[in-house]
């Protein structure tokens, strides 16, 4: 007897650690952003954001328990009602009370549930009185930022993957954040409402943040927005979420919350770096240094597509070594790379570069590999093909 | 006027009980007959699915562990969109039209289907398309590489495989009307006399259902992926917004069809599941008249909600809310049908052959798809979740727990009917456990990665989902090498094996079980007559 009931405590303990285990198996525990077996949304960092969180462990809740209501009326006839046991079938088929009840009463919840998703989502929406206004361009494969108005109004630039090939390729260890960082984050001050305006220059892309709970496609030739209001100042990362061709899994998004202090600090350097940065254009360049120059240009825009070697990914990524376009005159090059060609994944990099960097990578492109024209082409040319 | 009618038509065919049909190759290929067409159907199907499945395979590979492996990105996306594309409408809407040929003629206790002749085009033009498909990888620049979704302008950017895949959508789409209208007109005018519809079985119904909304909504794909080739070769701009088109009227097209693509793969399974439960049960499905009302509703909302798959598109608040409410409708009709099911086996004489339990794998599986559903159905959460694993997890539990599993309990149902001989029982358990526990491996663990914020359609993915990952590859790699189990049940069946008489399990009614197995090549030349006994009422 009494080893018996022991072993009924035994079992019941035993019961309770699965009922624990489900529970949190359905999404009740709420991990570290960064941590592994990760079971439930990542930690919120805006009111909507926490919105949506609650929302979401009401809804699993609710779904749990239908789940196991009805699983347990289940569970108990196939061991009470079985053949083997002996039960006989009843005969019934219809049972107009019930059948009501069961179309009315999950109408019901459903009723109920409408009323909170209906007001965590007009709060999502609501995209007035920002406090600065950001517009991001999705490019194949990274993402540009543009501050509009505030502060760092006129600030612009590109945020590229800055994981190694290295350790994608499996050749080196993997970092921290791999995948998840960028060569310059966007740069936002905590506790300001940033709203964000998507669009694209290729495909479709998505501009998305799992802490802010933002996520919002952006659709070449449109304007469409979002916002946040981040709470607490740290690293946010999230990745395109549209399907956006080859390195879709390669263009993350990375948003740095900062106090207003660090803000003004970064917007000073930006301001200082961009007036740094620009080049003279009148600057007459010699071709080593344009080359070097050209490079760099070349690796963070083109050699996703084109390869580090130019032998490109034929047919749908053409090789420029030995190409009849780069070894061709060059004003059918330079406006190849200025206005991209429609209907094939090479974009128009007349928008996204400089003078000096447009003249750069097509002087790197005309004189590297086997490619050895010798040719310089200076900003003052490239200048004079836009638009033509 | 149906009984003459019927009667009429029956009395048109040769009265004898021999098969009269070519032999070797040229029976296949000139064949009219239900069941012989059903058959090819049912075995391109399998094909398709061993040929699906080997992609979800490399995809699961690439998957196993971050870093880029065994495939380019490229050809990742390739894998994926193709996987997607081979497993709808090559595997699993097949199997429901092959299910559909050989069971509703002897169903409504006809002698074949309305249209004999355009039954055999609407197989045979399906290997073409498959053949489309699948070469379009070795063309230059490969397959499409778009998700089955084929956004444009991604999809227009690709090489000659987006022109064969579309080409290929066209004739899968010609198929799948001709053989819906083919169902269609069976069931509404061959039925055996005093088989009104309303006592009609209700697999029959789930198809009358589906066969309306492939009608409507397979002419719309064709348009979609039609504009998208005029976008790319003859300099329309339908979805180019530099003239003056828009990249997400796409969306609103092809999801105009994509929802109740969603239901002609469901409503078949639910219909194959509504035989099955009452048979093992040993009683009458219950709620009947409740089933064909929410097989109906089912059917009629799921025109109006296609753009709960474009939440983040940029909609507007009032589109986002319109379409929350719609969406959240379904659940009631999906509910109803659940609580039917559960119902029928309440004081039922339950016993647990293969067939039941795939159902019931079916029934647990296909609610917790339904109920992430719902919870994909809120916009705001729907936001978090959108393009992750989440919604991964949701329709493989949907599409293969819900559809697969049903397609099986169909198989394992009828193959005594098909073959003449029981199969192998425990072989047939055995495949059963293996794919209901290596499913939820594979599965399951996709909603945590979802919820942690996992995008789906990556080749590669941050450190964080490693561990998951591992997980659910091994669960994908013990679901697909268990699959081959159903092929060797099948063979044996084929070959030998217990005899089975013309209603191998006690509890199954219908007209197809008073006739003999293996069912002779011709079936109720003349009408039978309709025995209440055998009604689902």
């Amino acid at each position: 007897m009494s080893r018996d009931s022991n072993k009924n405590r035994h079992l019941n303990r035993l019961r309770l650690a699965n009922a624990g285990l489900l529970a949190g198996m359905f999404g009740m525990l709420s991990g570290a952003a960064n941590a592994a077996w990760q079971l439930n949304l990542q930690e919120p960092v805006t009111a909507a954001a926490k919105r949506v969180y609650d929302l979401h462990t009401l809804l699993t809740w609710i779904i749990f328990i239908i789940f196991a209501g009805v699983f347990a009326v289940v569970a108990y006839s196939l061991v009470f009602h079985r053949k083997s046991k002996g039960h006989q079938a009843a005969d019934f088929h219809d049972n107009t009370t019930v059948e009501l009840a069961w179309t009315i009463v999950p109408a019901l919840i459903l009723i109920a549930i409408a009323f909170p998703a209906t007001s965590a989502l007009v709060n999502m929406r609501d995209t007035s009185q920002p406090d600065l206004t950001v517009k991001v361009t999705g490019y194949q494969w990274k993402w540009g930022y543009e501050y509009l108005t505030g502060d760092a109004a006129g600030v612009k630039f590109m945020s590229v993957l800055s994981t190694p090939r290295d350790q994608i390729e499996n050749k080196a260890p993997k970092g921290e954040h791999y995948l998840l960082e960028v060569d310059r984050p966007l740069v936002v001050p905590v506790g300001k409402k940033v709203r964000i305006l998507t669009t694209a220059t290729d495909v479709i892309h998505n501009w998305s943040v799992p802490a802010f709970a933002v996520k919002t496609d952006a659709v070449p030739g449109f304007l469409r927005d979002t916002w946040f209001r981040a709470d607490k100042e740290g690293t946010y990362r999230g990745q395109c979420s549209e399907l956006c061709g080859k390195d879709h899994g390669f263009m993350p998004v990375v948003v740095e919350v900062v106090s207003d202090e660090k803000y003004a600090a970064w917007v000073a350097d930006q301001k200082q770096q961009m007036a740094a940065a620009t080049d003279d254009p009148n600057k007459i360049w010699k071709l080593d240094e344009l080359v070097a120059r050209g490079e760099k240009v070349y690796t963070a825009n083109c050699a996703s597509c084109h390869q580090a070697n130019g032998q490109g990914l034929p047919p749908v990524f053409p090789a420029l070594d030995g190409s009849k376009i780069v070894k061709g005159p060059k004003e059918g090059h330079l406006d190849i790379v200025i206005n991209g060609k429609p209907g094939t994944a090479m974009a128009a990099y007349g928008p996204q570069l400089s003078d000096t960097d447009i003249a750069a990578v097509v002087a790197y492109e005309r004189n590297a590999w086997t490619n050895k024209l010798g040719e310089v082409i200076q900003p003052a040319e490239v200048k004079a093909r836009r638009g033509k | 006027m149906q009984a003459t009618h019927t009667a009429g038509h029956a009395g048109d065919h040769h009265h004898d009980d021999h098969a009269h049909y070519p032999s070797g190759w040229k029976r296949w290929v000139t064949t009219t007959n239900h069941k012989d067409i059903g058959s090819m159907y049912l075995w391109f199907s399998f094909v398709m699915f061993l040929v699906g499945g080997a992609m979800s395979l490399i995809i699961r590979a690439e998957l196993f562990s971050p870093g880029l492996q065994y495939v380019s990105p490229e050809f990742y996306n390739q894998m994926l969109t193709l996987h997607a594309l081979i497993m709808v409408f090559g595997a699993i809407m097949p199997a429901f039209v092959g299910f559909a040929n050989w069971m509703i003629p002897m169903m409504i206790g006809a002698s074949d289907m309305a249209f004999a002749r355009m039954n055999n085009w609407s197989f045979w033009l399906l290997p073409p398309a498959a053949i489309l498909l699948t070469v379009s990888i070795f063309v230059p620049g490969g397959a499409a590489g778009t998700g089955w979704t084929l956004y444009p302008p991604l999809s227009v950017q690709m090489g000659i495989g987006m022109d064969m895949t579309i080409f290929a959508v066209h004739i899968l789409g010609m198929s799948s009307i001709m053989g819906s209208i083919n169902i269609v007109t069976t069931i509404l005018n061959l039925r055996a006399p005093g088989m009104t519809l309303m006592k009609m079985p209700l697999f029959c119904w789930t198809w009358l259902v589906t066969g309306f909304l492939l009608i409507a909504s397979m002419p719309i794909l064709a348009g979609a992926v039609t504009m998208l080739l005029t976008d790319r070769h003859f300099g329309t701009t339908f979805f180019n917004a530099a003239g003056g088109g828009d990249p997400v009227l796409f969306q609103h097209i092809f999801w105009f069809f994509g929802h109740p693509e969603v239901y002609i793969i469901a409503l078949p399974a639910f219909g194959v599941v509504s035989h099955v439960i009452p048979a093992f049960s040993r009683k009458h499905l219950f709620g009947y008249a409740s089933m064909v009302y929410a097989i109906a509703a089912i059917g009629l909302i799921s025109f109006f909600v296609w753009a709960h798959h474009m939440y983040v598109t940029g909609i507007p608040l009032t589109g986002q809310l319109y379409f929350m409410y719609a969406t959240m409708l379904i659940a009631v009709p999906t509910g109803v049908k659940v609580f039917n099911w559960v119902t029928t086996m309440w004081r039922g004489s339950l016993t647990f052959e293969t067939p039941m339990l795939f159902a019931l794998g079916f029934l647990v599986l296909f609610t917790i798809g339904g109920l992430t559903g719902l919870v994909l159905a809120i916009t705001a959460v729907d936001i978090q979740l959108q393009d992750t694993y989440y919604v991964v997890a949701h329709f493989h539990y949907v599409m293969v727990a819900g559809a697969l599993f049903s397609a099986y309990a169909g198989l394992y149902f009828w193959l005594p009917k098909w073959t003449g001989h029981m199969y192998n029982e425990g072989l047939g358990k055995l495949h059963f456990w293996l794919s209901i526990i290596f499913f939820n491996i594979a599965f399951f663990p996709q909603h945590f990665l979802g919820l942690a914020g996992m995008p789906r359609r990556i080749p590669d993915y941050s450190q964080q989902f490693a561990d998951f990952n591992v997980v659910s590859s091994v669960g994908a790699f013990g679901f697909g090498l268990s699959q081959l189990l159903v092929l060797i049940v099948v063979f044996q069946a084929l070959k030998g094996g217990a005899k089975a008489g013309s209603r191998p399990w006690d509890g199954a009614h219908g007209l197809e079980w008073t006739v003999p197995s293996p069912a002779p090549y011709h079936t109720f030349e003349d009408p039978p007559a309709f025995n209440v006994a055998e009604a689902h009422t």
